[in-house]
């Protein structure tokens, strides 16, 4: 089934057009990696998808139903978004945060129900981060603040996860542990969108990815078919090498 | 941080209300007790409970009178005005993400002020002085966040704060105008009075007035309290949550802003209370707005009336509560500076 879907969409800010000419298809139980150099476009085409900047072209598609159209409390509870770990201004709870995720569920004036609770409970045990839920955000690891919101996603109960470069100012370790518990997700048979600027990312965790450069698709479709280092090398204006395992037929791609 | 810490922080959390509503009932007592003629907690209990069983008490008339029509609206107003800007300051404080802002940040008081000023200078009734103040206030916030909408980056927060900055020094620069175009000898100090702010002439008719826009604004950022956790990320974090964060930032802008303006109509400009009240209570139960709202009110109350305790029983004369609210407030914050700074980061 496809939950997100764009055709020929055309994305920017008022005045100033980024990216245009992108089709976009997500569907459950898919990752799709959005890749591209830096200021090529990919935050504002997230930003565009999740319906928090509208298209300048073209139309978004959640399930079937136009985007422009829905609340912003129906919109989350079809989606949810993981921005690149921020500090907060306070020192909420890892719980609290994970509550923050209900809010598309309770109305204006209540409290935190039991579900409420409950649901959060369930996402921490979900991340493995059931121990941390009451330490503040605020003195946690990049990692595990990671992981905190990717808890609160869940907490949402969507059934889209967008994911703005959830590895960016992870150490080595803590990329792949976050990773892991991202792709457990899509087993669960959600979809997943994320950016990344990493192409080794994408090729090891994405089924398919969207190559952006200066706003528009360099190329789409299946990690394995369209990513190698010819293309990589046109993405990124700079030479790309292709190393291969001949055992296991694992890829890497390395820069220069 | 250690399992005891935890344990500890989280007892604080869920007592930490109770702990704030008995320091409001303690700073009552006092409030009703001390000053020029004293009365035991006897006879105000009795006078109180009297007037609520509707029968005549069991007192002298001076103590009936000091209880009823001097203390008592006195106290009320204290109560009422303490527990308003403890609450629009922690409402505001996490609206802009920052814990140094106060409820007047967008220029509430400065219009209030140039509201007042210019009834004084024009010789106005104390009623009208009062209503030009609270129309100053709203007017001031309804300029600065038209501004704000209109100029509308990439980041609405930021360039609210920035045209309240803007339009607050230009009403300061109103309010000197007046000040130095008014009357040296009777207008002039009566100016520097209230805007040193004081409830001395708390009158039993005034508390209507506040009354009104102090319980309507205080209520609506009671009700709306367990979306603030929300309010205070990122807009398009909290957007992405799926709260509609434009609606909800004008119903937070306008519940403090009655509050704030009808506050300093009544009271003059009473610093400090909305920025460092909110701070204590954070402390207490932590940065979850569904718990601090209510702990905020509670101790705002306590703290304002106990500052306006003082300030009629330490000195001869009574010292206006802006300078008293400093003297106490300076200290305090500076104490919670040192010790929660790490928490800000």
């Amino acid at each position: 089934m496809t939950l997100l879907e764009a055709q020929d969409l055309a994305f920017g800010y008022p005045g100033r057009e980024i990216g245009r000419g992108l089709s976009v298809q997500l569907a459950a139980g898919e990752a799709l990696a959005l890749l591209g150099p830096n200021g090529g476009g990919k935050t504002t085409l997230l930003k565009t998808l999740l319906g928090l900047l509208p298209p300048r072209a073209g139309a978004v598609l959640v399930e079937g139903r136009p985007l422009a159209g829905l609340t912003a409390r129906e919109r989350a509870q079809a989606m949810a978004y993981v921005p690149q770990a921020t500090v907060s201004a306070f020192a909420f709870t890892a719980r609290a945060v994970v509550l923050m995720g209900r809010t598309s569920r309770s109305g204006l004036l209540s409290a935190p129900s039991r579900a409420d609770h409950a649901a959060a409970e369930g996402a921490l045990a979900r991340m493995g981060i059931a121990h941390l839920a009451e330490r503040p955000v605020t003195r946690l690891s990049g990692g595990e603040r990671q992981l905190v919101l990717v808890a609160r996603a869940l907490a949402q109960e969507p059934r889209i996860v967008v994911l703005d470069e959830p590895t960016a100012s992870l150490d080595f370790g803590n990329q792949g542990r976050v990773m892991a518990e991202i792709l457990r997700l899509r087993a669960d048979g959600l979809g997943l969108l994320f950016t990344t600027h990493d192409p080794n990312q994408a090729a090891r965790y994405a089924d398919r990815a969207l190559l952006l450069r200066g706003g528009r698709p360099l190329a789409a479709g299946p990690v394995t078919e369209i990513m190698d280092a010819a293309t990589l090398g046109r993405l990124y204006g700079a030479p790309v090498e292709e190393v291969r395992d001949t055992g296991t037929g694992a890829r890497a791609f390395l820069p220069g | 941080m250690s399992t005891v810490a935890l344990v500890g922080a989280r007892a604080l959390r869920l007592g930490g209300p109770w702990l704030a509503l008995l320091a409001l009932v303690l700073a009552a007592a006092l409030a009703f007790g001390v000053g020029r003629y004293p009365v035991s907690l006897l006879d105000v209990a009795r006078v109180l409970l009297g007037r609520l069983l509707g029968h005549a008490p069991d007192v002298a008339p001076a103590v009936e009178a000091v209880v009823l029509q001097i203390r008592g609206p006195r106290i009320a107003a204290a109560v009422l005005i303490g527990a308003a800007l403890s609450v629009a300051g922690t409402a505001f404080q996490g609206l802009f993400r920052n814990p140094l802002v106060s409820p007047d940040i967008l220029g509430a008081s400065s219009g209030a002020a140039l509201g007042t000023v210019t009834g004084i200078w024009l010789s106005l009734g104390v009623l009208a002085i009062e209503g030009l103040a609270f129309a100053g206030g709203l007017l001031a916030v309804a300029c600065v966040y038209g501004l704000g909408a209109a100029l509308s980056g990439r980041d609405p927060v930021l360039v609210l704060v920035l045209a309240g900055v803007v339009i607050g020094s230009l009403l300061g620069a109103g309010v000197g105008l007046i000040k130095y175009l008014a009357d040296p000898y009777n207008q002039l100090p009566a100016m520097t009075f209230w805007l040193l702010g004081s409830l001395s002439a708390t009158h039993p008719s005034d508390l209507l007035p506040l009354a009104g826009p102090v319980v309507l604004g205080t209520g609506l950022l009671l009700l709306l309290r367990w979306r603030l956790d929300v309010l205070s990320l990122p807009d398009e974090e909290a957007r992405s949550l799926g709260l509609a964060t434009g609606p909800l930032r004008i119903a937070v802008v306008a519940a403090a802003t009655l509050v704030t303006a009808a506050s300093v109509a009544a009271a003059g400009i009473v610093g400090w209370v909305g920025l460092v009240v909110p701070h204590l209570a954070r402390f207490l139960v932590g940065p979850g707005f569904g718990r601090l709202i209510p702990t905020a009110a509670l101790l705002g109350a306590g703290t304002l009336l106990t500052i306006d305790t003082l300030a009629r029983t330490v000195a001869p004369v009574e010292v206006p509560l802006g300078i008293l609210t400093a003297f106490v407030g300076t200290p305090v914050f500076l104490w919670l500076l040192a010790r929660a700074e790490r928490d800000w980061s």
